[in-house]
């Protein structure tokens, strides 16, 4: 298990993306803005998983299951679209 | 106190006493009886409105209540059976008693958050029954609240649905400790394929409680705010999106069928190899159609809205996936029937109502089909014969696997026995009274008798006179059962701490089980249907 030292050094690791973030929405990237914005989410939310929330310690069945959530979720919003899609 | 009381969990109160000994609980099983008491509460209640619905329909035209009472009793009835009974129903109670036994746990993984679920389970019920009495009348939606109507009606549908969302959290907290225990505290030795299947099936349960029960929580919260602030999520008129709205509470509402069948299959499975004295056929298939049917049930929820207005390819693609849940569900069908070949039958209760589940749940499913198949659909969709199927899986399926269950585990929550002859009795009357109320409501939907209708022609007068006559007998069955129950509650003969000669973990220990379930911590070395 993981020691106070790491979980500072992931913090300030959160912190600089987040910089990161506040930088890139001054930097008129445009269409890819929001891509950018959304992976570096998506890396923030991978350290939380991993280090905070102990995934990076857990056996691998544990781990497959954050993708159910995901995976449940991408279904819903699929097939509600797909019915909005072919309504009109 | 006698010194087989002072071993049980009855005798250690905790720090308080009294009442206070049962509702501030972090027991298991004083939480599940706190559930099962509040949950059977609760659907007495519902029966109450169910019977008078029933009375009002004995003949054409106003016979006990007007029109705008029978619209909120109609609501009422289906909101309390759906979130207050058949949802926690089995998991709830008896699942929160009976999971950490079978598995040889102490106790569930979050006990305190255990007992915040039955203090949320109790304020959304009263927020429901308070809703009856308060603001401009009790909600006349139906217990689906679909928009736009339950935006613009007056009646008090912000509190009923505040309720719903409370229960929605109390589901969503008992389904993630259960799969949390069945991670993190199975007993040494008990292999993921040497777990009861009672226990898979609670397993499947929780995760559907956790990824689907969010929706419906965060679908009757833009309800609210429509209501309160006029915000156009759903209101037409206002850009909004009245399908959208069927569509979010489906995505839960469909699952939590699932939520509420999938534990009652699971008890099936535990009495069927005890009462046939041989091991079940196809432990695994039986375990991984549990998670099949959970899984599959997220894809099916567009067969409720077929004549909504919904695209004319969603509604075939929708009607194909409604098929595919068939097959786990004929897998387990298949199974029960193949346990009970060859073996050495015992015709007791617990089994009686088993049997009874599987003739009744059978044509439930059948005729899902028929609503699944989308042509059948548009034709019965709407009337009576939806009401018909939907009793047959909730009532004739998941409440008979309940009555099924309680008679089972009985002996292990009292340490008592109930009298078997008039369990029996009370089943005839039950089965007898319930294919009387029911079935006519087949005939009558495919006849064209709108679902939810308060009047109806002469021509229907028959078959709804004897579906009342029905209620009253199936009320009579229900009477007689409790009666039973409760009596021997208190005056049953000691029943002996294994009397079915069961072979999971919860034999094994005393009757009432003590304070932390064990003397000491069982180790596993087999699978769960051993018998000689």
């Amino acid at each position: 298990m993981p020691g106070p030292g790491l979980y500072f050094l992931v913090w300030l690791g959160l912190i600089a993306l987040t910089a990161l973030t506040v930088i890139a929405a001054g930097a008129g990237l445009g269409a890819y803005g929001a891509l950018t914005s959304v992976s570096i989410a998506l890396a923030k939310s991978v350290l939380i998983l991993m280090f905070f929330m102990h995934l990076k310690y857990e056996k691998t069945l544990i781990r497959a299951l954050l993708f159910l959530p995901v995976i449940t979720i991408a279904v819903i919003i699929g097939l509600t679209f797909f019915d909005i899609g072919y309504r009109y | 106190m006698t010194a087989e009381e002072d071993i049980s969990f009855y005798g250690s109160r905790g720090r308080h006493k009294g009442v206070l000994s049962w509702i501030l609980s972090t027991d298991h099983k004083r939480i599940g009886l706190l559930y099962l008491t509040s949950i059977f509460g609760f659907f007495f209640v519902a029966v109450i409105f169910g019977v008078l619905m029933r009375l009002e329909l004995i003949a054409p035209g106003r016979t006990i209540m007007s029109a705008q009472t029978y619209n909120a009793v109609f609501t009422l009835h289906g909101v309390i059976m759906i979130f207050l009974f058949i949802i926690p129903g089995i998991p709830a109670s008896l699942g929160n008693f009976i999971l950490p036994l079978q598995i040889g746990a102490k106790d569930v993984a979050f006990p305190r958050i255990n007992l915040m679920s039955w203090w949320f389970y109790i304020s959304g019920g009263t927020a429901v029954l308070v809703s009856l009495f308060t603001g401009s009348g009790p909600p006349d939606t139906g217990w689906t609240f679909y928009v736009p109507y339950s935006i613009r009606t007056g009646t008090n549908v912000t509190l009923a649905v505040f309720g719903v969302f409370l229960l929605g959290v109390s589901s969503t907290l008992t389904g993630l400790n259960f799969v949390t225990t069945v991670h993190r505290l199975r007993a040494p030795g008990m292999k993921w394929f040497r777990m009861p299947l009672f226990i898979w099936s609670l397993y499947a349960t929780g995760w559907v409680q956790i990824l689907a029960t969010p929706v419906l929580a965060i679908t009757l919260l833009l309800l609210i705010a429509e209501r309160l602030f006029g915000f156009g999520f759903f209101d037409p008129s206002k850009g909004g999106d009245p399908l959208l709205f069927e569509h979010l509470f489906w995505i839960y509402s469909h699952p939590a069928v699932y939520i509420m069948i999938l534990p009652a299959m699971g008890a099936v499975t535990e009495i069927i190899p005890v009462f046939a004295r041989r091991t079940i056929f196809g432990y695994k298939a039986i375990a991984f159609s549990s998670l099949a049917i959970a899984a599959a049930g997220y894809l099916v929820w567009g067969h409720h809205m077929f004549t909504s207005g919904m695209s004319d390819i969603s509604k075939a693609v929708f009607s194909f996936l409604t098929f595919i849940v068939a097959i786990p569900s004929g897998i387990k069908v298949f199974n029960w029937v193949a346990s009970l070949y060859k073996g050495s039958i015992e015709l007791r209760s617990p089994l009686l109502y088993t049997v009874s589940f599987i003739f009744l749940f059978s044509i439930g499913g059948l005729t899902g089909l028929v609503n699944g198949a989308l042509a059948t659909n548009i034709y019965v969709h709407g009337t009576y014969f939806i009401v018909a199927h939907f009793h047959y899986t909730m009532f004739g399926g998941t409440a008979f696997a309940f009555f099924a269950a309680l008679h089972y585990w009985f002996p292990k929550i009292t340490g008592r026995m109930y009298r078997e002859a008039p369990a029996k009795n009370a089943l005839l009357v039950l089965f007898t009274g319930f294919n009387i109320l029911y079935f006519p409501m087949f005939i009558l939907g495919i006849e064209g008798m709108p679902r939810r209708y308060y009047d109806y022609l002469p021509q229907f007068h028959r078959d709804h006179l004897i579906s009342t006559i029905g209620s009253w007998i199936l009320v009579a069955g229900l009477i007689m059962m409790f009666y039973n129950l409760i009596r021997s509650v208190f005056k049953g003969d000691t029943a002996g701490d294994n009397p079915w000669g069961g072979s999971t973990l919860e034999w094994t220990t005393s009757s009432p089980p003590p304070h932390e379930n064990f003397k000491e911590v069982p180790v596993v070395t087999g699978g769960p249907y051993k018998f000689r």
